[in-house]
Order: structure tokens, then C-alpha cells, then sequence
């Protein structure tokens, strides 16, 4: 186990560079000038020309690609166009919201969509089946911005149950779970329908595997084919659903923070993208991308301890 | 009986299919027609009725500018359709093609290619188009090329797979040492053989797209106003949630009636023509 987390954590590294560098790419190939979209097409040349360079957007690429990465490592992200305070610190202030926000979705989700998913695989065509399929299509057709709305007509404007904005006080428990249950219920909806839907189609194809049919004929009792065969071996489909769909979630989760005006990750995002202020862009784009790659590396680690054939592959 | 009717016979038996193909239909006539079907001009505003509920004259209301919200859902398809359609049509050429010509070629080539695809598709969709329109800016054209950007390499890693296994059979090696060029190759013989794969994958994707378009739109991202798009009537109708909610609530029913009639069909179709029970989203 040793050798493949180490082996497993360094192949990490080129990708989480490959990303970086492709944020960094994406942002300096943007059509127009930063230091001008941040200040308005009327500024003096001369304002223009003090803030590209204060951005160092005049040096050679190399040399700003070098600056973003020597920045990054030392945890200074630079400082927001629009307001001057550091960005890190910003980020810092609101990213335990997102990150209450996604993990609370991604563990009631699953929670709820892993039995759900066994449940509509053993009933297959019965009725709990179809009510499933239904409710699972309809949960990954529906956007997350619309559903969230639907509970916030339900919950908070018809029956006053819920706020509709903001996302309470971080150190008062009781608060933050009535800002954070709505928009987490909204992911964790989301969350289930991918998951039963994923869940039940890999169960079924564990059911028709040889050894499920051996252990039946062997005269084994049901609930002992489903506990040690078919359960043990769907571990693994159901780790990597688990983990794909977290990263899913994430992006559904910038849109739950849209719609119930919840300070996080996304709305900051989507604010910076409205101010032009590239820097706080680049720097929430480092931030998922790095997100996305840990939670890729968790997944494969968590693999790895699950199922020991992956380790000496 | 011939395979077509077979096929046509198994079609109609599949009622997931069946109805997501006549609902897919419906909004596609609705885009088309919508001069026809719309009583009224999506754009024209009328102060002196404002915010009315769903009523006669106005069945699903107006918004805060007197626009009639049946119009403007109606003209909304066809934003989402358009973008829907061609973002995945534009992923599906540039995905597939890169997908089969990386598989061919293998290498360096095959390298390159493929570790681009695992880090494109490591992103969720929609940080993915936010990040892409943040740098793009607004408009049509823009949504459909970063929709297509996101496509793109799903399409590549479907085409991928199956065309290593197709270049090992004797047929490709019989066409090779005919001589016929690479090209041809790849299109007459390779091609051929994973369309279907990508075609009932590319209905599944017009989904995720009229979804990721609603999303982005949504946020303020996409087409601006005043075209209606479903996306952006549903962020126009936000602020009068408490008392005018039929502005935002149809409109997202749109949405979901589209995106759950695409993945009905693609999913049916699937069924039909791959009959193992692994099912993807």
C-alpha cells in the first residue's frame, strides 16, 4: 500500500502542473486586455499602463508563468483588481461554506442513492424499480439552479421554514445547518439521482457475473449471495460512482450558491467573472482544479486500499 | 422482414424511447414554428400588464416588462436547440475525429491526445463552460464553441476505445495492404463501425448541453437579452420569486421537459441497439 500511495501521489504532481498551466493559458489568451476590461474602456492610457505593469502583464510570458507558479507555491494568489485586499484570504474567509456545502451533498447523496441503487437492482422491473428509474431521470435532467429554486418556493417563501438568502454564522452550529439545509438538500438530490441510477446498472451487472449464478447454485441463501458476492464485489463501482459525481457536484454547487446567494467558491467565482477581476478568477480556477485532481487522487487511493490488484498493477 | 423494420418494431416497444422521440419532435416543431404558435411578439413590453398571473390572454402570465411568458418560453427553444444541437455536433466532429486518429495513429500522437482528454474531462462541465465564457464573453456563437469545447473530449475517449480493437481486425490490415490511405481507411472502415456508439452517446450529450446552456445563462453567461432563452428568463423572474413565480417556474419546466425527452431517447436507443445493461450518464 506504501509504495502505491507514494507512486500514486507523485503522478499527481505532473497533472495538478498540467492543470495549472492550462488555467494559466486560458486566462492570458483571453481576447482583450485585463488591466483594461478591469478598468473600463474610457481609462487613460497612462491608468492602463500603470496597471499592467503593477500586474506584470508586461513582462515575457515565461517570466509571468514562472511568477503565477512561485506565487501559487508561496500561497500568495495576489491581490483582488476590484478591492486590492489579498485574494487568499478572501478565498480562505469563504471556502469552508463551499466545502460544508458539497461534502454535506456528497454524503447525504450518496447515503440515500447507494441502497436506493441496490434496492431498484434486486426489484428489478417491479414498482420501487420504475420509481426509482423515474425519480433518478428526472434528477439528472433537472439543473441544480431549478431545483434549488423549487425548494425555496416550497420550503422557505410558501411554508417560511428556511431563509432564502445568505449563509449564516460559521461559529453558531444551529445556525449554519438552517443556512446550509436547503442548498445541500438541492445537491444532495442531485447527488442521489446520478448515484442510484450508476449504482443500480453496476449491481445489475455484478448479478449476471458466473460467480453469483455458483453461489445460488450451491444452494447459498439470498441474502448471503447479495451480502459476500454481490455487495463486496459492486465496493469498488460504487467508490469511483462516488468519486466521478463528487466532481460533478462541484459544479452544480456554483450554482447552488447563485441561486440561494450563499457566500463559497462559486458565487465569488461567478461575482469576479462579472467585475472583470482576473486575477480573483485565475485564482478560484487554481482552486477547483486542484479540488478536482485531490478528489481524483482520493478516489484511485481509495481504490487502491479497497482492491489489492490495483496496487501491484 | 427487413432490418429496418425490425428495428422500427423494437423502437415502438420501447416506450422510454417511443416517448422521448415524439416529445423531442414536439420541441423541435415548436422552435421551428414559433411565429406561428407564439400569440404574441417575445420582446414586445406592455407596462399596463405587468407581472400578471397565468390567465386568459396570457396563459402563463407576463413578466415585469408585460412580456408574455408563453412567447418568450416558446422562442426560448430555440436558443436551446440551436446551442443544444450544434455545440454537439461541432465536439462530436472535432472529439470522434481526434479520437480515431489518435487510436490509428498510436505513439506519440496517441500519448499527447488522450492525457489532454483525461485532463479536459477530470473538470465538472460546468466550471469547465464558466471557465471558458469567463475568458470567451457572452453571445451565441461563444456558447456553442465552449459547449463544443467541453464535448469534445468525451467524444474523443468514445471514439478511442472501440477503434484500437477495430484496427486489429483482419479487414483494416486487408485495406491497409491494399494500400488505401490512411484517410480512407479511417473513414470507410473504422468510422463505420462506432457511429452508432456515437450518435445515441451525442443525443444523451444534446441534454447535458441544453443543460449546461440553461445553467450558464442562467448566471448571465450566454445569449443576452432580451432573446429569450430559458436559462435567462428564469434569473429574470428571481427577483419576483415571492410574488410572481410563474415567470421562473415555467420556463424551468421547459428545461426539464427538453433535457429529460433528449435522455429518454438517447437512453431507449441505446437499449436497442446495445442490449448489455450498462448504462453510462
Amino acid at each position: 500500500m506504501g509504495s502505491y500511495l507514494v507512486r500514486r501521489v507523485l503522478l499527481a504532481i505532473p497533472i495538478l502542473f498540467a492543470v495549472l498551466t492550462l488555467v494559466f493559458l486560458l486566462v492570458r489568451v483571453a481576447p482583450g486586455d485585463p488591466a483594461v476590461a478591469a478598468l473600463g474602456d474610457y481609462a487613460s492610457k497612462e491608468a492602463v499602463e500603470a496597471l499592467r505593469e503593477k500586474m506584470g502583464l508586461n513582462a515575457p510570458l515565461y517570466v509571468q508563468y514562472f511568477q503565477f507558479l512561485a506565487g501559487l507555491f508561496r500561497g500568495d494568489l495576489g491581490r483582488s483588481l476590484i478591492n486590492s485586499r489579498p485574494v487568499a484570504s478572501q478565498i480562505a474567509s469563504v471556502f469552508p461554506y463551499t466545502l460544508e456545502l458539497t461534502t454535506s451533498g456528497i454524503i447525504f447523496g450518496s447515503l440515500l442513492g447507494i441502497p436506493l441503487g441496490i434496492l431498484t437492482a434486486l426489484r428489478r422491473n417491479r414498482l420501487v424499480d420504475y420509481i426509482g428509474r423515474v425519480f433518478s431521470l428526472a434528477g439528472l435532467s433537472v439543473p441544480a439552479f431549478y431545483l434549488g429554486i423549487l425548494l425555496l418556493l416550497l420550503f422557505s417563501l410558501k411554508f417560511n421554514l428556511f431563509p432564502v438568502v445568505g449563509g449564516g454564522d460559521l461559529s453558531n452550529l444551529g445556525e449554519t445547518l438552517y443556512y446550509l439545509f436547503l442548498p445541500a438538500l438541492t445537491l444532495a438530490l442531485i447527488m442521489m439521482s446520478y448515484v442510484t441510477r450508476m449504482a443500480r446498472s453496476s449491481i445489475l451487472n455484478i448479478l449476471n457475473e458466473d460467480y453469483v449464478r455458483t453461489a445460488r447454485a450451491k444452494g447459498l441463501r439470498e441474502w448471503l449471495v447479495i451480502y459476500k458476492h454481490v455487495l463486496r464485489n459492486a465496493l469498488l463501482p460504487l467508490l469511483s460512482i462516488v468519486g466521478m459525481f463528487s466532481i460533478v457536484l462541484i459544479g452544480s454547487s456554483v450554482m447552488t450558491e447563485v441561486v440561494f446567494s450563499r457566500p463559497g467558491l462559486g458565487k465569488m467565482m461567478v461575482g469576479a467573472m462579472k467585475q472583470r477581476d482576473y486575477i480573483m478568477l485565475q485564482s478560484i480556477m487554481v482552486i477547483f482544479s486542484s479540488l478536482v485532481v485531490f478528489i481524483n487522487l482520493i478516489t484511485d487511493l481509495a481504490y487502491g486500499f479497497t482492491d489489492p490488484r490495483i496496487r501491484y498493477d | 422482414m427487413s432490418e429496418t423494420a425490425r428495428l422500427w418494431r423494437t423502437f415502438r416497444k420501447n416506450r422510454t424511447a417511443f416517448a422521448g422521440a415524439v416529445i423531442t419532435l414536439i420541441v423541435v416543431l415548436v422552435a421551428i414554428f414559433a411565429p406561428l404558435i407564439a400569440p404574441y411578439d417575445p420582446l414586445d413590453q406592455d407596462v399596463y400588464h405587468r407581472l400578471l398571473s397565468p390567465q386568459r390572454g396570457h396563459l402563463l402570465g407576463t413578466d415585469n416588462f408585460g412580456r408574455d411568458s408563453f412567447s418568450r418560453i416558446i422562442y426560448g427553444a430555440r436558443v436551446s436547440l440551436i446551442v443544444g444541437v450544434c455545440s454537439v455536433l461541432i465536439g462530436m466532429v472535432v472529439g470522434t475525429s481526434l479520437g480515431i486518429i489518435a487510436a490509428m495513429k498510436g505513439g506519440k500522437v496517441e500519448n499527447l491526445v488522450m492525457r489532454v482528454v483525461d485532463v479536459l474531462m477530470s473538470f465538472p462541465n460546468l466550471i469547465m463552460g464558466l471557465m471558458i465564457m469567463a475568458i470567451l464573453g457572452s453571445g451565441m456563437g461563444k456558447l456553442i464553441i465552449a459547449i463544443g469545447i467541453i464535448m469534445a473530449p468525451r467524444f474523443a475517449r468514445i471514439a478511442h476505445a472501440p477503434t484500437l480493437a477495430i484496427k486489429e481486425q483482419d479487414y483494416i490490415t486487408a485495406a491497409r495492404a491494399l494500400g488505401f490511405s490512411d484517410l480512407r481507411v479511417i473513414f470507410r472502415h473504422a468510422l463505420p463501425n462506432i457511429l452508432g456508439e456515437v450518435l445515441v452517446m451525442g443525443t444523451l450529450w444534446t441534454a447535458t448541453a441544453i443543460r449546461i446552456e440553461a445553467n450558464l445563462s442562467f448566471i448571465g453567461l450566454g445569449v443576452p437579452p432580451p432573446t429569450p432563452t430559458w436559462g435567462g428568463i428564469i434569473r429574470e423572474g428571481m427577483d419576483y420569486l415571492s410574488n410572481a413565480s410563474w415567470i421562473s417556474l415555467f420556463s424551468g419546466v421547459a428545461i426539464l421537459i427538453t433535457v429529460l425527452s433528449f435522455n429518454m431517447l438517447g437512453d431507449g436507443v441505446r437499449d436497442i441497439i446495445d442490449p448489455r445493461i450498462t448504462h453510462g450518464v
